[in-house]
């Protein structure tokens, strides 16, 4: 009787393990097949070339300069509307909003989380760019700002709900023993609370920029696809191209293993490697504070 | 020492720091509550038998989204199949059996990094290895693969919290009657976290359902004339449809966007709706 069983045991075990550690072959997989499909873009097109600012693959322009400042541009503007109501509404809920609030309030910002972002697209192409071409009186209304607007909504569910989180951890004490020594609640949100869950509250913001950079179809849709280099302040309402739309637009109509082909990889490459930075620094936060955590509890 | 600011002041400061914070989260959120509002106004008169059931005519002017509601649901409902056994055998690995090392630390850095890679390098990825490499061509198949390495971290991490949860007790009282670490783990763990993993699950499968960009190059096509019969057929697909009526299409009806936008939101809302009961009614009857 035990040995059937232990056999069975030991094979289950070997499976799960299988299992676990499948999400490293996941990513080394999908690393090298952007390595291997994205490389030959570095021999057909010279480096020096990758770094031009003109993106016209027709004419065998590769300059992917202008589509890495499109990205930038919109990622920076969604982060300057991002970061602050996020992190704004975080506290409200975690620090003043009753509870009844914070069960309405919380789940409701994770829907917007959910929310697919091709919806959010649709919406922006059909009222709020309008709006934007409107009240800035510009030609067209798909621009940086249209998709950093929107590219802002699709942060803000990350970082209010990890922030919240960071908030919520804090131990209660902290706050008492503030309280205690005569702060008012206010400042002992500002003093005590916030620079407690300071790295949560970073990472929720890396990982906010993460989803803003990553995202396709809202900048497909609203931000007019030209990629252009930024010429001074202007280069807000101006359209531009983001990385990840260009490769979105152009994918499906190169032919595989074409020069083209091979440089969209290549932009693949590029997205995974910052990508990969941000979360790297995002979950070097967490760990850090943990282990400070064990510290003060040792 | 002296307070800076008497107490007048400060509470002063206070009232009007709560005031602006509150203001704040408000206008975080009422565009979420406008949006669901509006698309549900505009996309409500658009919801008809015909429509639901029909297929697209006249170069998707009119007629109906049918194809493209069975579309999605093969593809969450393939790609609910292939993930599932990984992401909770991940989960259970990590949870009951993983010790505490480099090893495993690293398996916890490819899930952080898998789950913030962009979902456009998603669909590069599936084109390359499920549509060339392997030669399915593009098709549900390659679509649901691509979409379940997708929603993999979302799962493992959602059901690694479930199990953890389980109290350790319930493990040393199993493990003390003379069970295996196995049996623990499938007669005791399992069930009792079963409501926190299907809430999991289905929350990943509800971003597989919305994503747009993964299935790109991998499944959808813009137009079929009947619906798929294999799953190495190419489909259509609700998010994709959205992007093609509302971009590529000119002299489209508002009406049908909008109808589209709000079965798309419902398929996806719904899901949401499913597991937060799934989670409040498990929470309500949890004895631990």
């Amino acid at each position: 009787m035990q040995v059937p069983r232990i056999k069975s045991e030991s094979l289950i075990t070997g499976l799960i393990k299988v299992f676990g550690y499948s999400a490293i072959l996941f990513v080394v997989l999908i690393f090298y097949f952007l390595i291997s499909e994205g490389f030959p873009a570095i021999t057909e097109v010279s480096f020096s070339e990758f770094l031009k600012t003109r993106w016209y693959p027709i004419e065998d322009y590769f300059g992917i300069l202008p589509l890495l400042v499109g990205s930038l541009v919109v990622t920076v503007g969604a982060l300057i509307i991002a970061v602050p109501i996020g992190l704004l509404t975080a506290i409200y809920i975690a620090e003043v909003a009753s509870p009844q609030t914070k069960e309405i309030l919380k789940p409701l910002v994770e829907l917007l989380g959910g929310f697919p972002s091709v919806v959010l697209g649709f919406l922006g192409l059909l009222i709020l760019s309008q709006y934007v071409r409107q009240i800035l009186a510009l030609p067209t209304g798909l621009s940086a700002l249209t998709g950093a607007l929107l590219l802002a909504g699709i942060a803000i569910p990350s970082i209010v709900s990890i922030s919240e989180d960071a908030l919520d951890t804090v131990p209660k004490s902290y706050r008492d023993a503030s309280l205690a020594l005569g702060a008012t609640e206010w400042q002992t949100i500002w003093w005590v609370t916030l620079p407690a869950a300071k790295s949560g509250v970073l990472t929720a913001i890396m990982l906010g920029i993460g989803r803003a950079i990553g995202e396709t179809m809202v900048v497909l849709m609203v931000t007019g696809n030209a990629p252009m280099m930024p010429t001074g302040l202007s280069t807000l309402i101006n359209p531009t191209r983001t990385m990840t739309a260009t490769i979105a637009a152009e994918m499906g109509e190169v032919a595989n293993g074409s020069t083209h082909y091979h440089v969209l990889f290549f932009i693949g490459i590029v997205l995974f490697i910052i990508t990969l930075i941000i979360n790297v620094f995002a979950s070097t936060f967490v760990f850090r504070r943990k282990k400070r955590s064990e510290r003060i509890l040792s | 020492m002296k307070p800076k600011h008497s107490p007048a002041r400060r509470n002063r400061t206070q009232r009007l720091g709560f005031f602006f914070l509150r203001l704040v989260a408000i206008v975080a959120v009422i565009p979420i509550i406008a949006i669901i509002a509006y698309i549900v106004y505009k996309g409500a008169p658009a919801l008809s038998w015909e429509f639901i059931t029909g297929f697209p005519s006249d170069g998707m002017r009119s007629g109906g989204i049918w194809p493209a509601i069975v579309g999605t649901f093969f593809l969450t409902m393939l790609c609910a199949l292939i993930v599932a056994p990984f992401g909770i055998g991940a989960a259970v690995y990590l949870s009951e059996y993983a010790p505490d090392n480099r090893w495993t630390q690293s398996i916890r850095i490819a899930i952080i990094n898998l789950a913030g890679i962009p979902s456009v390098v998603y669909g590069l990825f599936g084109l390359g290895l499920f549509v060339i490499f392997l030669n399915l061509g593009i098709s549900i198949l390659a679509g649901s693969l691509t979409l379940a390495i997708m929603t993999l971290p979302v799962i493992i991490t959602t059901t690694e919290e479930a199990l953890r949860a389980v109290p350790q007790s319930f493990r040393v009282v199993s493990r003390s009657v003379g069970a295996t670490q196995w049996q623990t783990v499938r007669r005791i763990v399992l069930p009792q976290a079963l409501p926190g993993i299907m809430t999991g699950v289905i929350l990943g499968l509800e971003r597989a359902a919305g994503e747009t960009a993964p299935i790109l190059f991998t499944a959808a096509v813009f137009f079929l004339p009947g619906l798929p019969s294999s799953v190495l057929d190419p489909t259509m697909a609700l998010p994709y449809h959205l992007y093609v009526i509302s971009t590529q299409v000119p002299g489209m009806s508002p009406e049908i966007q909008y109808g589209t936008a709000l079965v798309l939101l419902i398929f996806v809302l719904g899901m949401n709706l499913v597991a937060t009961i799934i989670r409040s009614r498990a929470r309500a009857r949890r004895q631990w």
